[in-house]
C-alpha cells in the first residue's frame, strides 16, 4: 500500500495486527526510551541543558535570515557553493544538474532525512545514475524497497531476524542473528561502492554560520567516507537547521546525540568547512550545500515556528505510545511520531494530513523527552482548532458539540442528561453494572472496554441530602 | 478572616462516581477546611478544547468563570481538569475580554493532592485501609506534566496505615484514555491500555491508585472486560478511608 497520511485510519489496523512489526517496535523504542534517559540523566542537570538547547534554537530562529545569508558567505568564503532550493522538486532538479555538468554516474549517500522528502533517489535512478545509500539502516531500506520508518533508525520496524532474512535473499548472507556479523558483511559489499561514486551526497545535522561549518553525527564511519572519498560532496539541509555560533553547537550536538542513541558522543563527528584546500591530502575537490525550504518559511511567521527548532533525535517517537503501537509507516510520510504529527499537516497542507493531529492522547511524554522543549500537545490542540475551523468534523460532531455546550451552560440541563443517562445506561448495563455494548461511534469504547453503568444518584444529589443531614445534626 | 474553599467535583465524578466525590470532600472536611460546593458547577470545558472545538469550550469555560468568581481557591481532585483550568484558560482566553478574570481563576485552582499537601501542608491525613494491602501509583498524563504532581500522592500515601506502597512498571505511561481519543482513535486507545494492564496485572500490587477517575474508569474497564482481578482506584477513597 503506498504510504499517505490521508490513509492512516486504515494504516494503523494493519500495523496494530503486524506481530514482526510489533516485536520490532518494543525493543526498538525501548532500547531508546532507556539510552536516552541514562545518557541525559548523567548530565549535571538534564533541564539545564535542555534550557540551552532550546536557547540556542531560538537564537538560530529568531535570526534565521541573517543567519543563512552569514552561512551562504562563509561557505562561500571556503571555497563551497551555495544552492537555494524553494521546494522538493527544485532540490531534486539542483543536485541532477550537478550530476549532469559533472557527469557523475555514481552516488554514495550518507543518511538524510531531507532527500526523504524530496524523494531525492528516484529522481537520480530515474536518469539513470546510480544511488547507494551507505548507512547500514538505510542500506537495507533501499535494498527492501522500503522507507524509514524512524528519523533515527530509519529499520526500527524490522526485527534483526527480518534483516537477516532480508540480507540472505537479496545478498545471499549467511543466515544470522548477530547484528555484528551482519554489519561485518554490509560493510564488506559497501566498500567498493564509496571509491566508485564519483559524488557523496549528506545531510546536515547542524550547520554553523559563524564559520560556514557543516556538521553531522554518525557512527558507523560511513559519513565520512561519502563526503572525503569522492570528488565532490553536496549536502543538503532544510533551512531551519543553520545555528550561530559553535558554542550552541556544543550544547546541541550532546543533547542531540544523548537524546537520539543515548550516546555521549556519536563515534564519529564531522565538521566539514568547504572542499579540500591547497595543503589537503584528502577530501572532495568541490563542494555544494542545499538549503531547502520545502514549506518551512510557511511555519516559520506563524504560532508553528516553534516546530522549526526541532533537532530530529527522534526522541519523542521512542516515549510515544502511540508511536510505540503503530510504528512509523502508518503515519504516511517521512516525519512520524509526535513531532510528524505537527510537521506533517504543516508542510504538506493541513487537508493532506488531517487524522494526524488527533493521533495523541496528548499525554505529554514527547514534550517531556524533548531535548529543546517543543510544546508538541500545544501545537497538536492547536491544528484541531485549525482543522474544526476548516469545517473538517463531520456534522454529527458538530451539532454534538453544540448540544453539549448548552448542556454545559445550564447546570439544569445537566443534571437532566444525567438523569437521562442513568435511565438509559441503568437499562442497558442490567446488574452488572457494566456495559458490554454501545451502538456507533461509541463501540469504539466498548470494543475493548466496559463502560460503567450511571449511578441512581449523582453526586450533586447526594450534597443536598448531605447538607440536610449537616444541618439536621448542628 | 477564613479562606472561601470552592470544591469542583468535574463533570465525570459528579455524574459517574458519587462515591469519589465525597471522599475528597471528607478529607478536605477533617483537614477543617470549610469548602463549599457551587451548585451551578458543570465542566471545565476540557472535552471540547481537546476535540479543536475551542469555541464551544469557550462558553462552557466562561460558565466556569461565573461559578468560581470570587473564592480564594477552587480545588479539584482531578489533575486533568485542574491543568485544564490552570494550563489552557490562559491560552483559551488569551484574546478576549474575560482574559484577566481567567488569569486569577487559574492562578487559584488547585488539584486535590496538591492543594492538601503545598497548599495545607499536610501529609498525614490518618487514613488506614481495611486490610493490609499492596498498591502501586498510576501517575496520570496531565497531573504529572502539566501540573508536576507526583511527589504529593506518595507522601500522603506513605502516611496510610495498612498500606504498602510497591512500583508500577511504567507508572507514567498513559493508559491510553484521552477523552475522545478513545473513541476517535478507539484501536490505538485500546492498545495502549492492553500495554498499562499489562504492567498492572504484573504489578506486586492488590490496588492501582491514581489521581484521575478517568483515566481509573479507562483502565478499569478495560480489567473488568479482561477479567482481571486487579482494580484501579481513586487516591481519594483510600485518603478517606473508604477502601
Amino acid at each position: 500500500m503506498e504510504t499517505n497520511p490521508k490513509n492512516f485510519m486504515s494504516s494503523v489496523v494493519i500495523a496494530l495486527q503486524d506481530i514482526q512489526l510489533q516485536t520490532a517496535l518494543d525493543r526498538g523504542t525501548t532500547r531508546g526510551v532507556n539510552g536516552r534517559i541514562a545518557a541525559m540523566g548523567e548530565t549535571t542537570d538534564a533541564n539545564v541543558l535542555r534550557r540551552q538547547g532550546r536557547l540556542a534554537r531560538e537564537r538560530a530562529l529568531n535570526a534565521l535570515p541573517d543567519l543563512l545569508e552569514q552561512l551562504e558567505r562563509n561557505v562561500v568564503a571556503n571555497g563551497g557553493q551555495v544552492l537555494w532550493a524553494r521546494d522538493g522538486d527544485e532540490a531534486n532538479q539542483l543536485i541532477l544538474d550537478l550530476c549532469k555538468q559533472h557527469n557523475v554516474q555514481r552516488v554514495s549517500k550518507g543518511k538524510s532525512m531531507a532527500t526523504e522528502e524530496t524523494k531525492l533517489n528516484h529522481a537520480l535512478e530515474a536518469h539513470g545514475i546510480e544511488v547507494n545509500e551507505s548507512d547500514l539502516g538505510e542500506y537495507i531500506v533501499q535494498l527492501a524497497g522500503d522507507t524509514p520508518s524512524h528519523i533515527v533508525f530509519p529499520t526500527l520496524h524490522k526485527t534483526k531476524e527480518a534483516t537477516a532474512q532480508l540480507l540472505h535473499d537479496k545478498l545471499g548472507m549467511p543466515m544470522t542473528d548477530q547484528p555484528e556479523e551482519m554489519t561485518r558483511f554490509v560493510r564488506g559489499v559497501m566498500r567498493q561502492k564509496y571509491l566508485e561514486a564519483d559524488m557523496g551526497i549528506s545531510g546536515v545535522n547542524f550547520a554553523i554560520a559563524e564559520t560556514g561549518t557543516i556538521a553531522t553525527v554518525e557512527n558507523e564511519g560511513n559519513n565520512r567516507l561519502s563526503t572525503g572519498a569522492p570528488r565532490i560532496h553536496v549536502a543538503i539541509m532544510g533551512i531551519e537547521k543553520v545555528i550561530a555560533t559553535w558554542e550552541d553547537y556544543a550544547v546541541l550536538v550532546q543533547l542531540l546525540t544523548r537524546s537520539a542513541t543515548g550516546q555521549r558522543m556519536s563515534v564519529y563527528n564531522n565538521l566539514m568547512s568547504g572542499p579540500k584546500r591547497a595543503s589537503e591530502p584528502d577530501g572532495p575537490e568541490l563542494f555544494y550545500l542545499v538549503l531547502m525550504d520545502n514549506g518551512r518559511s510557511g511555519i516559520y511567521e506563524t504560532e508553528y515556528a516553534e516546530s522549526l527548532a526541532c533537532i530530529r533525535c527522534g526522541a519523542c517517537l521512542n516515549v510515544c505510545p502511540v508511536y510505540q503501537n503503530i510504528g512509523g509507516h502508518a503515519y504516511g510520510w517521512v516525519y512520524p511520531g509526535p513531532i510528524g504529527s505537527v510537521i506533517s499537516p504543516l508542510l504538506l497542507g493541513i487537508e493532506e494530513a488531517p487524522k494526524l493531529p488527533y493521533a495523541s492522547s496528548l499525554c505529554g511524554a514527547c514534550m517531556a523527552a524533548c531535548p529543546v522543549e517543543i510544546n508538541i500537545p500545544d501545537m497538536l490542540l492547536k491544528l484541531r482548532r485549525d482543522l474544526v475551523k476548516a469545517g473538517d468534523p463531520t456534522l454529527e460532531w458538530k451539532a454534538g458539540m453544540k448540544l453539549w455546550q448548552r448542556a454545559m451552560q445550564s447546570p439544569r440541563l445537566f443534571l437532566l442528561g444525567v438523569k437521562m443517562a442513568q435511565a438509559g445506561t441503568g437499562v442497558i448495563a442490567g446488574k452488572s453494572g457494566k456495559i458490554k455494548s454501545l451502538p456507533p461511534p461509541l463501540n469504539a469504547w466498548t470494543n475493548s472496554r466496559d463502560f460503567p453503568a450511571f449511578p441512581k444518584e449523582s453526586f450533586r444529589e447526594r450534597m443536598k441530602k448531605r447538607k440536610a443531614n449537616q444541618q439536621a445534626s448542628s | 478572616m477564613s479562606k472561601r474553599v470552592a470544591y469542583f467535583v468535574t463533570c465525570i465524578i459528579d455524574a459517574l462516581f458519587p462515591d469519589i466525590g465525597e471522599a475528597a470532600l471528607d478529607v478536605l472536611e477533617r483537614q477543617a477546611v470549610q469548602v463549599e460546593f457551587p451548585e451551578a458547577q458543570t465542566c471545565c470545558g476540557q472535552p471540547a478544547f481537546n476535540a479543536g472545538f475551542q469555541e464551544e469550550s469557550r462558553k462552557v469555560a466562561e460558565h466556569f468563570l461565573d461559578v468560581f468568581k470570587g473564592y480564594d481557591a477552587i480545588v479539584t481532585p482531578s489533575g486533568s481538569c485542574a491543568a485544564m483550568v490552570r494550563h489552557y484558560y490562559p491560552e483559551l482566553f488569551k484574546a478576549h475580554p474575560r482574559r484577566d478574570e481567567a488569569l486569577d481563576i487559574a492562578a487559584k485552582t488547585f488539584e486535590f493532592t496538591q492543594f492538601l499537601v503545598d497548599e495545607l501542608g499536610v501529609t498525614d491525613v490518618g487514613a488506614a485501609m481495611s486490610k493490609p494491602t499492596r498498591a502501586a501509583i498510576h501517575d496520570s498524563c496531565h497531573g504529572l506534566r502539566e501540573m508536576h504532581i507526583d511527589r504529593q500522592p506518595r507522601a500522603l500515601l506513605s502516611h496510610v496505615k495498612h498500606l504498602t506502597l510497591t512500583e508500577l512498571a511504567g507508572h507514567d505511561q498513559c493508559c491510553g484514555f484521552g477523552g475522545l481519543f478513545a473513541i476517535k482513535m478507539g484501536e490505538i486507545s485500546s492498545a495502549m491500555l492492553k500495554d498499562k494492564m499489562l504492567n498492572i496485572n504484573a504489578a506486586d500490587a492488590d490496588i492501582i491508585i491514581t489521581g484521575d477517575a478517568s483515566c481509573m474508569m479507562h483502565m478499569n474497564g478495560g480489567l473488568s472486560r479482561n477479567q482481571s482481578k486487579k482494580r484501579v482506584v481513586h487516591i481519594a477513597e483510600v485518603l478517606a478511608g473508604r477502601i
